[in-house]
């Protein structure tokens, strides 16, 4: 999650505080995760430090730091750039799944047994994902969809291995 | 807490080729278990074990405390009729009868007058989104809206372990979610236990526990609480 590109994208509609801004972040993107305040305000330094956005004069008040932020052309051309990139697609997500399978078939452990406590694992994140979408509006429906489906593709994968853990171990102990 | 319903140790041989080879879970009250597993693994042959429709060659089958693999067959027909309900995997709805009747036979074998069993029966056509097939037989229904027909029959008579085999295996993801959420609602409303056989892990997840079946034996690892 890019979160400096997610901030000035949130400024790319309109100028904003600080505070303003962690409580969108939160709100859309932030489930389980709220954004630390430290990072909001490092990050938004560090945005203006690099002259993608410039921060407002302090307005006086008590409460949070009161500065607006504004976004600047060179920080809207990059927002612009990332927003229609591809996202690279993630072809190793399951080096750790088949390293540990085929090092314990390598070692004569029980990789079946791994596997089902991966499946294990994977299924209980797979619940709570359930129960947030049965209670949740649209933002946490399609949030935990895409938790759910990339949860299932691993399973999918589980499930072949495990049905092809013979034709694996003979091909490692070779 | 002990046990609602339990396999110890179960053994079956179809002649001579074994399908269960020491089986065993436990499901407690009101919780819903989730048993997964490879194609030909026993997964239905457990479930009908537990369910008292096939009689292990060894092992024990208790529900509530009492041992109901050693009944005779007129009892545990008794038991399937009070206690159970039963959403198979193929086949389930009698062809003769409208999609209504089908709903209301259990009620309607346990004694319960005509008009009463239909009345409730219908009640569930509007939550399964099966309004205006009510009349229909079998044969003029969709595979999904055969498989919705026969989850209400499964959960008309409020028993107290429904099992189902697949119940969601005909079903768009969409519709198979609307059963899921349903077939939970009503089952936790109603105090229903459920063990549910399905190769799909978004329908495990509904789950409170799993069970993984390979070769006829129920994994170690599996009797498991996940969740709350
Ligand atoms: N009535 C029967 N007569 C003979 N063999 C049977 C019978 N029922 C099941 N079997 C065999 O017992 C084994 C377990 O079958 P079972 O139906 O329990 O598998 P399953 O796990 O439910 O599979 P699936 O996911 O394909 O439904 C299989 O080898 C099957 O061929
Ligand atoms: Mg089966």
């Amino acid at each position: 999650m890019s979160i400096p590109l997610t901030l000035l994208g949130l400024l790319e509609r309109e100028a904003s505080h600080g505070y303003d801004l962690k409580r969108e972040y939160d709100s859309l993107f932030g489930r389980g995760k709220p954004l630390p305040y430290g990072q909001v305000y490092s990050t938004l330094a560090r945005l203006a430090r690099d002259g993608k956005i410039i921060a407002g004069e302090a307005e006086p008040g008590a409460g949070p730091e009161r500065r607006r932020y504004v976004i600047t052309e060179a920080g809207a051309t990059e927002f612009e750039t990332w927003l229609t990139e591809a996202v690279p697609p993630e072809p190793h997500l399951q080096t750790t799944l088949f390293t540990k399978v085929v090092l314990a078939l390598m070692l004569g452990r029980d990789a079946h047994a791994y596997l089902d406590t991966q499946r294990l694992a994977h299924l209980r994140r797979m619940r709570e994902l359930t129960d947030l979408r049965r209670g949740g509006e649209i933002v946490d429906v399609l949030l935990a969809d895409h938790g759910l489906f990339h949860l299932e593709a691993d399973l999918r994968w589980i499930e072949a291995t495990s049905g092809r853990l013979d034709q694996l171990a003979e091909k490692v102990r070779a | 807490m002990s046990a609602l319903i339990e396999a110890r140790d179960v053994t079956l041989a179809f002649g001579g080729n074994p399908a269960l080879r020491g089986a065993s879970l436990a499901v407690d009250a009101g919780d819903i278990l989730s048993i997964m597993g490879p194609s030909g693994s026993g997964k239905s042959t457990l479930l009908h074990c537990l369910g008292g429709i096939l009689v292990p060659d060894a092992g024990e089958v208790w529900l509530d405390g009492r041992r109901i693999d050693t009944l005779d067959e007129q009892r545990r027909s008794a038991l399937r009729r009070d206690a159970f309900g039963f959403v198979f995997q193929f086949g389930q709805l009698v062809p003769e009868l409208t999609a209504e009747e089908n709903v209301a036979l259990p009620l309607l074998l346990g004694g319960t007058r005509r008009a009463a069993a239909l009345t409730e029966a219908r009640s569930w056509f509007g939550r399964l989104g099966l309004d205006g097939l009510q009349r229909r037989r079998s044969g003029e229904l969709s595979g999904g809206q055969a498989q919705r027909v026969a989850l209400a029959r499964g959960l008309v008579s409020r028993p107290r372990v429904l099992f189902a085999d697949e119940p969601t295996g005909a079903l768009d993801s969409l519709t198979g979610e609307q059963v899921m959420n349903l077939l939970v609602d009503a089952a936790r409303a109603q105090g229903t236990t459920v063990v549910i056989v399905t190769h799909e892990p978004r329908v495990a997840a509904y789950a409170d526990r799993q069970v993984i079946v390979r070769d006829g034996q129920t994994s170690p690892l599996t009797v498991e609480r996940v969740g709350s």
